[in-house]
């Protein structure tokens, strides 16, 4: 009796790690996982130096830029990457003068205006969004360091001519930059959320928009 | 979901969810199956159809999007000026080994033509690079597209 109730014990206990075995990939794959928070405005008060305050803001926001959902767009060549692993885009891609792949084979072959999602596949969606596109060339990202990207940011022969207004309403807005935080399943998000990026981006423009070296 | 889906100018009156993929419909609603399933997931172009003109893949493309458009398949294709060009290319130059993915790969060609008379090698390996062909007739395709090219 003891040894069936053992045996028993033991069946339960294995179903119940397959059960969790089982899960696992599934809370993984929920949209919006993983990306933590970004730190509030407030956490900086303590640097008294506003240069150096603008400078640590903008590293923080840094930290969504950087972010695969975001810099995959913002390659160092004219083919987007993707993935978590930032793996060359497949199929292989190229922007094209319109940003949006050559006439034939544009975004929108793939990209919907919504994510769409994807039966059976380890593929669990497909991006989309109604302005998905490869950002400009003067705005790849890939490859430069945080302070190289803030300086690209501010420069408006660099940032579609935007003012520091213009960034704070682009970052806190735009429909495609907020795509990041509902990246679909399978991907990952970036920390925080649109409103927290747009925050930080507002502070650090009013600290003086410094870069960090 | 009731649609109607104009098909190579035919109007087919479709119940089904706005979710399922085009391709889906095309083959087993519709009963046109020069389209071809590959991969599901838009990476090899099999399933490449026109909506509007516009070269997509009919896997990941759910029907809602496509309903009230035109959509057109390789069974009508020939019916365009690319397409007629590019089918008889295909001929000429013998460009088909299994032929599994030369709906999709015809597809993407008229769509490039379309767009771009007259394309460089470049320009067409641009187009032609989400259309992958496992028996490797990629210098055939390049040749037939520009013996298409040509008029």
């Amino acid at each position: 009796m003891t040894k069936r109730t053992l045996t028993l014990s033991l069946v339960a206990a294995l179903a119940a790690a397959g059960l969790v075995a089982a899960l696992a990939p599934i809370t993984g794959y929920a949209e919006t996982s993983g990306g933590g928070a970004l730190k509030a405005v407030s956490e900086f008060s303590s640097i008294a130096d506003a240069k150096e305050r603008s400078k640590a803001i903008f590293a923080e926001a840094s930290r969504v830029l950087t972010h695969p959902r975001c810099i995959n767009c913002h390659p160092a060549t004219r083919s987007p990457t993707q993935g978590e692993d930032m793996h060359p885009h497949v199929p292989l891609m190229i922007a094209a003068d319109s940003s949006m792949g050559p006439a034939g084979l544009a975004c929108s072959s793939c990209h919907g205006a919504e994510n769409r999602g994807i039966v059976g596949s380890r593929l669990k969606s497909i991006p989309g969004n109604a302005h998905w596109q490869l950002a400009p060339e003067s705005m790849a990202w890939q490859g430069l360091t945080v302070g190289e990207i803030c300086r690209q940011v501010k420069d408006t022969e660099r940032n579609g001519n935007r003012s520091h207004a213009d960034l704070v309403k682009h970052m806190g807005e735009d429909h495609l930059v907020g795509w990041a935080w509902h990246p679909g399943e399978g991907r990952s998000a970036p920390p925080g959320s649109q409103p927290e990026l747009a925050a930080l981006i507002a502070a650090w423009v009013h600290t003086g928009a410094e870069c960090p070296d | 979901m009731p649609y109607n889906l104009t098909v190579n100018g035919k109007n087919y009156a479709v119940d089904v969810d706005g979710d399922i993929p085009l391709l889906w419909v095309l083959r087993d609603t519709i009963g046109l199956t020069g389209t071809k399933f590959g991969c599901g997931i838009a990476m090899c172009g099999a399933c490449t159809v026109h909506v509007d003109g516009q070269a997509v893949r009919s896997c990941v493309t759910p029907v809602v999007d496509a309903a009230a458009k035109q959509i057109t398949t390789i069974e009508a294709i020939g019916d365009t000026p690319e397409g007629k060009r590019v089918q008889q290319a295909w001929l000429d130059i013998d460009v088909v080994q299994c032929g599994y993915c030369q709906s999709g790969q015809i597809m993407s060609a008229a769509a490039l033509l379309a767009a771009n008379p007259k394309p460089s090698d470049d320009d067409i390996d641009a187009v032609m690079a989400g259309n992958i062909c496992r028996c490797g007739t990629y210098p055939r395709i390049r040749a037939a597209i520009k013996l298409a090219a040509q008029g």
